[in-house]
């Protein structure tokens, strides 16, 4: 049940999509494949399912070789982005298709898309056709179709991309959920980093056919690898600035201590999360002279553009409570300091 | 309408009239559509009413006579021929074009697009002549054919040619922009799940085209038991042998049997208005099922 790829190239017409892609998805687990669209994360997905096929590389299904396997001899679940539920079938035979084809007895298929009905929590609807359900019942309908045949692999296209933000919420916990009592080694494609942050248990960052970073949500949110998932995953700030001297850069009125490796006069850009902007009424320690340009309410947390002088502003996030409690409002000085930050030469 | 009349009649009397106040005058409603009415009355109401008319110049028995005639018998059996070899062979090369041209990539697809345009943009009477150069007797491959005792051109074979080639793209035509519009989602979900190629024809794809294929079966039915100019080029007009409908109502008009050419016109003219009302049926459900439904119930099951 696990999945492995090696050296897997794909090009469309010059348009290189994959690059050289290798990994290994362990039996059981819950992976993300984070990208940009057109970062070829699609074309991975298909080419293990068996729908495309690559230019060079190998595809190991639980170990087996499986490079130039039909996809119909795979035994891999798959979901696509706009669910293509057969639309002539009823929900029952939808889900029953799978099993249907592999030419199984009535009441096996019977108890078995009953399961699953009850599964994806749609007892009663076996009669509806998918024109009569809602987004989110469509695509619980395709999951439940993808998981008839027992698949080794489940394989996620932008499950929930053409959902409204509601449903997306309601269906991620549902998938978590349905992955910790099946156990089937799921891997999902999404261009929606809370998304993938939120459900998966490891990321694997794709961006120009290539894997960027390969990680545990916390691990590429907290240690970016790279300049474009510093700024693809999660807010920040960026600010581009010269090494001042060893293991210092400084930028307007902030000094920060880097790296001694990057020497003196180096280019370098410097990325920090609004929320790693600490900000107080009354001077604390370190804290350097802002004034609160402009206020963005955003929900849980508020937004401040800070001036923070010498032409310069830069970004902070500060939770609602705090923020009330503080009184802060447009035109206030205030003092803030940058207690977390990442530094990529340029 | 100028400026000033377009506010006077939203802003003056017709104020309280909405649907006033969004249209023209009446006198342009009027005449526009009776301009309409008149030319559809003169070119498509007049012609029918007259063939029905003229067929039943001579009373219902000379009606029957003409129709039951054994070279009109003969004449509607081959169009049946005919009709039936067309639909069946374009049906399946139709299903197979459009099959290829939309789930698949390959060499020489845009020329294979073209081809079936071909019949579309040739005159049917240089299509029939296409058949007399190849399998006439000065033909190219006619020698070879007659040698052997197979009779192409002015016999039965030539006449089914010559009709499968005039209504060769009605069916691809209808279903290729169908099936490009429909992606290949639900057969590669299919496939994954397991089908073979078979069971995705039978069971994805078909199902999927079905109303489609139906309107393409219909108008290659019409055209191919109304086709003249081809089929008069290759029949060589033997009664009781190789005269279909549209050739026979030409014979007795050129005999001045005027209404027995309309007793037998008006049975083509019944086909076409069967046709018709079939057409008009299948494609109405077809539009319907084109449509995307609204997803009406967001309701969740209680459990």
């Amino acid at each position: 049940m696990s999945i492995e790829v090696r050296k897997l190239n794909k090009t469309f017409n010059g348009f290189k999509a994959v690059q050289d892609i290798s990994l290994k998805l362990e039996s059981g687990s819950l992976v993300a494949l984070l990208g940009p669209s057109g970062s070829g994360k699609s074309t991975l997905l298909r080419m293990i399912a068996g729908l495309e096929i690559p230019d060079s590389g190998e595809i190991l299904l639980t170990g087996r070789e499986a490079t130039f396997v039909s996809a119909k001899e795979r035994n891999v679940g798959f979901v696509f982005q706009h669910y293509a539920l057969f639309k002539h079938m009823t929900v029952y035979e939808n889900i029953a298709f799978g099993l249907r084809v592999r030419n199984q007895s009535e009441a096996e298929i019977r108890e078995k898309v009953h399961n699953l009905l009850s599964l994806i929590q749609l007892s009663g609807f076996e009669k509806r056709y998918p024109s009569q359900l809602s987004g989110g019942q469509r695509q619980r309908v395709a999951v439940a179709r993808a998981l008839a045949p027992s698949p080794e692999v489940l394989l996620l296209d932008e499950p929930f991309g053409a959902l409204d933000a509601k449903v997306r919420e309601e269906l991620r916990d549902w998938i978590l959920k349905l992955h910790e009592e099946s156990k089937v080694t799921t891997l999902f494609v999404t261009h929606d980093q809370n998304e993938a942050l939120e459900v998966a248990s490891r990321i694997l960052i794709m961006n120009h056919g290539k894997i960027e970073q390969d990680g545990t949500p916390i691990e590429i949110f907290d240690h970016p690898a790279t300049h474009f998932i510093a700024q693809f995953v999660g807010e920040t700030n960026y600010i581009d600035t010269e090494v001042t001297e060893k293991g210092l850069a400084v930028w307007g009125p902030f000094r920060f201590p880097i790296n001694p490796s990057f020497t003196k006069g180096q280019k370098v850009r410097i990325y920090f999360r609004p929320h790693d902007v600490y900000v107080t009424e009354q001077f604390e320690t370190l804290q350097v002279k802002a004034k609160i340009k402009k206020t963005r309410f955003k929900g849980t947390v508020i937004e401040y553009l800070l001036d923070i002088g010498e032409g310069k502003s830069i970004f902070a996030q500060v939770p609602k409570g705090v923020a009330l409690a503080s009184g802060f409002k447009d035109g206030l000085d205030v003092y803030a300091a940058i207690t977390a930050f990442h530094v990529f030469p340029l | 309408m100028t400026k000033e009349t377009l506010i006077v009649s939203l802003k003056g009397e017709n104020a309280t009239d909405p649907v006033r106040a969004l249209t023209e005058p009446r006198w342009v409603r009027w005449s526009l559509i009776g301009v309409g009415v008149l030319f559809v009355a003169l070119f498509l109401v007049m012609p029918l009413v007259e063939v029905f008319g003229s067929a039943l110049d001579k009373g219902l028995e000379y009606y029957l006579n003409a129709v039951t005639d054994p070279m009109a018998l003969s004449a509607i059996k081959l169009t049946l021929i005919s009709a039936f070899f067309s639909v069946v062979l374009n049906t399946v090369f139709g299903v197979a074009s459009a099959w290829a041209i939309t789930k698949f990539n390959f060499w020489g697809k845009n020329l294979l697009i073209t081809l079936i345009d071909i019949p579309f943009s040739v005159s049917p009477v240089i299509a029939g002549l296409i058949y007399v150069l190849l399998f006439g007797l000065q033909g190219l491959w006619g020698k070879w054919f007659i040698d052997h005792n197979m009779h192409i051109i002015f016999a039965v074979p030539g006449i089914v040619l010559a009709t499968i080639f005039v209504t060769f793209p009605f069916v691809s035509r209808e279903l290729i922009p169908l099936m490009q519009e429909q992606g290949s989602d639900e057969e590669e979900a299919a496939l994954v799940l397991g089908a073979t190629g078979w069971q995705i024809f039978w069971k994805i794809t078909l199902p999927n085209i079905q109303w489609g294929l139906l309107y393409g079966v219909i108008l290659c039915n019409a055209r191919a038991m109304g086709e003249f100019g081809a089929v008069s080029v290759v029949s060589g007009h033997i009664r009781g042998l190789t005269n279909t409908l549209p050739l026979h109502v030409e014979i007795l008009y050129n005999e001045y049997n005027f209404t027995a050419a309309f007793a037998v016109a008006s049975l083509l003219t019944f086909l076409a208005v069967v046709t018709l009302i079939a057409k008009a049926l299948v494609g109405a459900r077809y539009e319907k099922e084109k449509e995307v439904l609204p997803s009406s119930l967001e309701s969740e099951p209680t459990l």
